[in-house]
């Protein structure tokens, strides 16, 4: 495949995750993507060769490009989520490539946060593995669209056309069990990312797999935001008032700013501020000194609203007439972040869109096993565990369920006294 | 409802840039906005414009000199922050081994890793609690697992085992008295964004970015710059015996302390020239220019846990 060298200023953007463990070649996939997509440099490759020779390998080893940390290179393995780059000259594309050991549930939750793709990686050898179905389910929970499954070393079981039939078979079986085939794109792949045979270039190994390369999935798959149609939410970010300013025109300017969350908004539109309900109509949208008629979501604007409106930090701007209200209670299914459990005895903070309010846990009503699925009573709540919990407010959210809106269905938990972000929810 | 062309990539990186500032200034009491004069910290300028205008900036800019910078880059940093009406603390690092903080191991030692000195007493002395910076995820492989909105302790650490998960766009900058934020808008740019960045916004920039023709010496297997006229009168990486100076054509592509920032061979005289030479170079940025990074295989990683950028 040839790659535009010049990119332009209008690429398109896609943010994707990967799963598995380093055994299933995952970060031999990413360092191929990055290594046939020319995003490695000759700086980087001689370094990471003359790290292969003295660790004895023959071939250029390209996991160790996403070999991370001095502590990970000590134990061998990878702590954290890391966010990695290249381009195709159409596209500029954002991995984040998580850990996929079961203690870190949390690093796959918080790189699936931000990704509207997942690559789940098996092991031609192994086939569809209790990691596969938690990776799967926990993609489907933080609301991923689009899953390619890719069935990786098809090398080491010769190219196997039936090996990777029946692997495929036994996915979809799964993911109908767990409502993900009925509700996303699933698609699957053959490859082998050590060879790179259907990752950039086909090769010929598997004249049987006709379907897109890797990379020309990547490259179809649709970019963030465009698939649904969501209602206009606008939380209030920060309030421009140059009251001081030298120049007079700007002693009455109130500047409402922000990033649409989702949907769109017009001059003229009628809005409502909640949570307080006061109405009034969009005068302007600005982005720095650039009059707009219109603003789409994932824009950052500063609204200004025809009339005076006591408005601060943390409230939103709807459109008049949309189906949300402020709320004091919250069901949701939680990802325990922190080494300390949640004690259900304690006030936390919870922060949604750019608003806090305090919390406690009215009750959990089940944990979920992410190996087995199966739903369990509990009283705890620790690291890594997911459980769906209901929450009392002490000041009113706006929310909406996390299905419908992964933005304002999204919050996260706060430690008060540590100021860690201890807990990952998203409203049902 | 019609569906729309989602953002193209400048735009998307631009609004979420946005975010991220206008998240600092809203849950951050006394934030600084940290400014070089280098190409990153000007499209972090261009971003606070974007983000807070017509109102002043809710931060102050403050730069940590080194002493051993271009003349022609402090000039510019100067002349920007004059432009905007901001105010600009420059804080140094000579100041910091005036008062026996900061110890060189020998007169010519790069002073970049002693900023970490600086930075934090200047912090303590403003009581700063979040300091924005232009760093990216691309520049270095300890750089790549850091947060939008990282966390350090009162010593200034980075501890890469205890860093907040971070979901969503929802960034937690609280912290208590003493402890900081370091913010990072442009985390998701790449050095070709970042030029394509200029490009479209027509950005200036100091002149030693383009190319110009410049005595270099060879020293530890690197161009430098040789003959440097400082501020003070003082001209360092003066020849030493058996050094031959070269006159060549060379830009630099990152902009830092003079000892330890290589130039880089170039006739890209203007910024569509230089995205070209970004696109079509075989060598990473900090690969080619900066000596620092060269060390070890872990010197970025093990200079942040000291407090640095």
């Amino acid at each position: 495949m040839k790659f535009k060298i010049m990119t332009t200023h209008n690429d398109s953007l896609l943010r994707f995750m990967t799963c598995g463990s380093v055994d299933d070649g995952k970060s031999t996939l990413i360092g191929r993507l990055l290594f046939d997509t020319k995003t490695i440099l000759a700086d980087t490759l001689t370094q990471i060769s003359n790290t292969s020779k003295k660790r004895g390998m023959e071939a250029v080893d390209l996991s160790l490009l996403t070999d991370g940390l001095q502590a990970e290179r000590e134990q061998g393995i990878t702590i954290d989520v890391a966010y990695r780059y290249f381009s195709t000259g159409t596209r500029k594309y954002i991995i984040a490539d998580a850990p996929g050991h079961e203690q870190y549930t949390r690093n796959m939750v918080t790189a699936a946060s931000t990704a509207n793709l997942a690559i789940i990686l098996i092991d031609a050898r192994r086939g569809v593995l209790t990691q596969t179905r938690r990776h799967s389910y926990l993609a489907h929970l933080v609301g991923i669209q689009h899953i390619v499954v890719a069935v990786n070393k098809m090398d080491l079981v010769n190219y196997d056309q039936t090996i990777y039939d029946k692997i495929c078979a036994d996915y979809l079986a799964f993911a109908k069990e767990i409502g993900l085939a009925q509700a996303r794109d699933i698609r699957f792949i053959p490859m082998s990312a050590l060879n790179g045979d259907m990752l950039v270039d086909r090769l010929d190994n598997m004249p049987w797999y006709a379907g897109e390369t890797l990379l020309e999935m990547l490259e179809k798959a649709p970019a963030a935001h465009t698939e649904q149609s969501e209602e206009f939410r606008f939380p209030v970010q920060f309030v421009c008032r140059p009251h001081a300013s030298a120049d007079a025109d700007l002693h009455d300017f109130r500047g409402f700013m922000g990033r649409i969350e989702s949907g769109d908004i017009a001059v003229g539109d009628a809005v409502t501020v909640l949570p307080n309900g006061y109405q009034s109509k969009v005068k302007a949208i600005q982005i720095g000194d650039t009059q707009l008629q219109s603003a789409q979501t994932e824009q950052s604007i500063t609204l200004l609203l025809e009339d005076e409106i006591d408005t601060s930090r943390g409230d939103m701007i709807v459109k008049t007439g949309s189906n949300i209200a402020p709320v004091k209670q919250i069901e949701a299914h939680v990802c325990w972040l922190s080494e300390t459990p949640l004690s259900p005895a304690r006030t936390y903070i919870i922060r949604h869109t750019s608003r806090e309010s305090k919390a406690k846990v009215g009750s959990i009503a089940y944990k979920v096993d992410v190996n087995t699925l199966e739903q369990q009573a509990s009283t705890d709540l620790k690291m890594n565990d997911i459980a769906r919990i209901h929450f009392k407010l002490a000041q009113p959210l706006m929310v909406d369920s996390y299905s419908n809106n992964r933005a304002t269905g999204a919050f996260i938990v706060i430690d008060e006294s540590t100021n860690n972000t201890v807990g990952a929810g998203m409203i049902v | 409802m019609t569906i729309k062309q989602p953002l193209s990539h400048l735009d998307w990186l631009e609004a979420e840039a946005i975010h991220i500032l206008r998240e600092v200034a809203g849950q951050c009491s006394n934030p600084v906005l940290l400014f070089s004069g280098g190409k990153d910290s000007l499209c972090i300028l261009r971003l606070a414009e974007k983000a807070f205008r017509p109102g002043r900036f809710p931060f102050p800019l403050m730069h940590i000199d080194t002493g051993h910078n271009y003349q022609e880059v402090i000039d510019f940093r100067d002349q920007r922050a004059a432009e905007l009406g901001e105010r600009l603390i420059v804080r140094s690092v000579e100041d910091s081994m005036k008062r026996g903080t900061v110890v060189l191991k020998s007169p010519d030692e790069p002073r970049n890793k002693h900023q970490s000195v600086t930075l934090l007493e200047a912090i303590e002395e403003f009581g700063f609690d979040c300091c924005i910076g232009g760093a990216r995820r691309d520049e270095e492989k300890a750089r790549a697992k850091e947060r939008i909105m990282s966390f350090r302790d009162e010593f200034g650490q980075w501890d890469p085992k205890n860093q907040r998960p971070e979901l969503w766009n929802l960034y937690n900058a609280r912290s208590h008295k003493g402890e900081n934020i370091r913010a990072f808008p442009i985390s998701n740019w790449t050095e070709m964004d970042v030029w394509q960045y200029i490009e479209r916004e027509n950005l200036g920039l100091p002149s030693i970015y383009f190319a110009h023709n410049r005595d270099i010496i060879m020293r530890g297997g690197a161009m430098m710059p040789a003959n440097v006229p400082l501020a003070s009168g003082e001209v360092i990486n003066v020849p030493k015996a058996g050094e031959q100076v070269i006159n060549m054509q060379v830009r630099f592509r990152t902009v830092g302390d003079i000892t330890c920032t290589a130039p880089v061979l170039s006739d890209a005289d203007n910024v569509s020239k230089i995205v070209i030479e970004t696109a079509t170079t075989t060598i990473t940025e900090r690969g080619a220019t900066r000596l620092d990074d060269q060390t070890s295989d872990a010197s970025m990683e093990q200079r942040k846990k000291e407090g640095y950028f």
